[in-house]
């Protein structure tokens, strides 16, 4: 099968997925999904309860491979690189999962400092004063030497952030960053993602189904969709939530029951 | 390999004045995988400045976090002596982060204070005291509720303790036989070599026989049980804490130990032994084989096995691996209940459980040796 993909204008963008076919052998979960994410936007993934969200945030940072169609990082194809090639575009993103997934035996100056150890060859006076601004700025100074037990969930949270943004990605990819935290410190998450975004023109991919967090974050959205499995929508949620012509999406973004 | 994030490119030139001002001008990208040998030629450059710094940053493209940790270090390394530091043609929008972190102290942290040895010490008296403490209040609990499931057979998890008695008991079995034919074989081989010197291989059997019934047997069963399932009801239990599974259980008012302990020690107790008696058998088809190759009948193997090893020699073993089975299933869960938070945890308690059971068994059959001494036994 030849396939034809538009070269000019997936170069354009920071991440370009082109007619995605997703899902396990024999369970397709989306099919020819394509969408652009522009640079130093913040991007959000929303959906039901499994409609492939997480999912799909790991097939853009390449841990699974889709059953068809391509994605671009940087103009890049994740499904077409080498082993050395992939290895450089994971240098150039950076991924906070959901439970934080730091190592418990590390101190979180330690957690932040090991992709520096290991891709840069800064002296280790610099790569500690680095990790402690990234702790710094995501309200973590203090703490270097704390080990992840024994902080709250939203510290470690925090702390996952500060560790993606070790090697300063340019694409940072968040996955439910505020789930299972109290709504003030689900609040301050949005604002430091949201001066973050700001400050370091970083972009932004964050899966998440906290409404007023994409209402208060979020520069465009896509909305995945079980039923048909494809996308229901995408553009600016304020946008989407007033003026969508499919119900179910007004709806969903509205929080309210569509009438029988 | 060249370590790098990405490929990426930085060019400076220094040069230091005759006052001593250090002058860098820097062109190209400032990021974590291009700072590193500028870093290194300033911080050598300015260990003791001796006049200011100018740092010509106009010709930078981009400039991250790293960059702009570099400018903060040695700006503020070399205004603490009262120098000046000029920066040069700092874009607007990277000036923007550097205010943001201007407020951010960056001198090193003072390292924790040192605790002085009386200090140390007291500290390991009470973690010894607390330690001793929760393992008399485990004991105390176990027994407890050992006690119960005893006299309310009703509340035991009988589902349970089947399907540990397989993991344990029915999975182990291969690798029990196996163990058990090769070292009567090893045995029998090695202790044939030396009596036929003597012209007594026959003994051969005898010596197999007593050794196998009353030490190895037991020793080695359990040791495979230590291994096998000792670690393996540390780690699933250890999860579970981490996972803060037990305390779910506790707050639905289910004990952890007759809950989780209760089955696993039940099914050692009751499987172990009929382990042993397997070990115990391939460990005599294995002495067999090597008799028979030695040109002695089957008969006389058998009849010398079992005038020798008499009824007391295989009670004797039966309870000693009763014995270290409860010591090991035991020893497993308390481990597995023991563990700390994180993954490492559950590795430290896993390595503790096996390790804390094999002592725990060679100690073990020491008093037994001594107490069927006395006995006679």
């Amino acid at each position: 099968m030849v396939k034809t993909y538009n070269v000019q204008s997936h170069t354009e963008h920071p991440v370009c997925v082109r007619k995605l076919y997703m899902g396990f052998p024999g369970e397709t979960l989306l099919e020819e999904v394509s969408f652009d994410v522009y640079a130093g936007e913040v991007f959000v993934i929303l959906g039901g309860s499994g409609s492939g969200k997480s999912t799909l945030l790991k097939h853009l940072i390449g841990l699974y491979s889709p059953l068809d169609g391509e994605i671009f990082i940087h103009g890049r194809s994740l499904t077409q690189a080498t082993p050395g090639e992939k290895t450089q575009i994971m240098n150039s993103i950076g991924i906070s999962y959901q439970s934080g997934a730091l190592f418990g035996s590390m101190t979180l100056l330690e957690n932040v400092r090991l992709p520096l150890e290991e891709f840069t060859d800064m002296p280790l006076e610099a790569m500690n004063l680095v990790c402690r601004l990234k702790l710094f700025q995501v309200g973590l100074e203090g703490y270097e030497k704390h080990l992840p037990s024994e902080l709250s969930g939203g510290m470690q949270k925090r702390a996952a952030i500060a560790r993606a943004m070790a090697l300063d990605p340019s694409i940072l990819f968040l996955d439910e960053p505020s789930a299972g935290l109290d709504p003030l410190t689900s609040l301050e998450l949005d604002e430091l993602i949201l001066n973050i975004a700001r400050t370091l023109k970083i972009t932004f991919i964050i899966v998440t189904h906290e409404l007023d967090s994409i209402f208060k974050i979020a520069d465009r959205m896509i909305i995945l969709d079980k039923r048909h499995k494809n996308l229901a929508a995408q553009g600016s949620p304020l946008e989407l939530s007033r003026t969508h012509p499919d119900p179910w999406v007004r709806s969903f973004l509205n929080r309210e029951k569509i009438a029988p | 390999m060249p370590k790098t994030a990405n490929p990426s490119t930085l060019d400076y030139s220094l040069k230091t004045a005759q006052d001593g001002t250090v002058h860098a001008e820097v062109r190209g990208r400032m990021e974590a995988g291009s700072v590193g040998p500028l870093w290194k030629e300033l911080a050598s450059r300015l260990k003791k400045p001796r006049g200011g710094l100018v740092l010509d940053v106009e010709k930078v493209d981009y400039m991250d976090m790293s960059g702009q940790a570099l400018l903060l270090h040695f700006s503020r390394l070399v205004q603490d002596r009262n120098l000046p530091v000029e920066i040069r043609g700092l874009r607007s929008d990277f000036r923007h982060i550097q205010e943001q972190i201007d407020c951010f102290d960056c001198r090193p942290r003072p390292m924790q204070r040192k605790l002085s040895a009386l200090e140390e010490l007291g500290r390991a008296a009470v973690n010894l005291g607390r330690d001793t403490r929760q393992f008399f209040s485990f004991v105390g609990e176990f027994v407890s509720a050992f006690a119960y499931s005893l006299t309310h057979p009703g509340t035991v998890r009988w589902r349970d303790v089947l399907s540990h008695m397989e993991y344990v008991g029915g999975r182990a079995v291969f690798i029990i036989a196996l163990m058990g034919f090769l070292i009567g074989v090893i045995i029998a081989f090695q202790t044939a070599i030396t009596l036929r010197a003597f012209g007594a291989e026959i003994f051969v059997a005898k010596l197999l026989g007593l050794s196998m019934v009353r030490e190895l047997g037991p020793l080695v069963t359990s040791i495979i049980l230590a291994g096998r399932s000792g670690s393996a009801f540390a780690a699933e239990i250890g999860t579970m804490k981490t996972n803060e599974e037990i305390n779910a259980l506790q707050t639905m008012g289910l004990s952890p130990v007759r809950f989780l302990v209760v089955p696993r020690m039940l099914a050692a107790m009751l499987v172990t032994p009929l382990l042993c008696l397997f070990f115990l058998l391939f460990s005599f088809i294995g002495g067999a084989l090597v008799m028979l190759s030695m040109d002695f009948t089957l008969s006389s193997y058998i009849h010398q096995l079992s005038t020798s090893v008499g009824m007391t020699d295989f009670l004797g073993g039966m309870v000693k691996v009763f014995v270290f089975s409860i010591l090991v299933a035991w020893i497993g869960c308390v481990r597995g209940l023991q563990t700390g938070s994180g993954a490492s945890a559950v590795g430290r308690s896993t390595t503790s459980a096996v390790v804390s059971a094999i002592v725990l068994i060679i100690l073990a059959d020491g008093i037994f040796a001594v107490v069927y001494y006395i006995l006679g036994i």
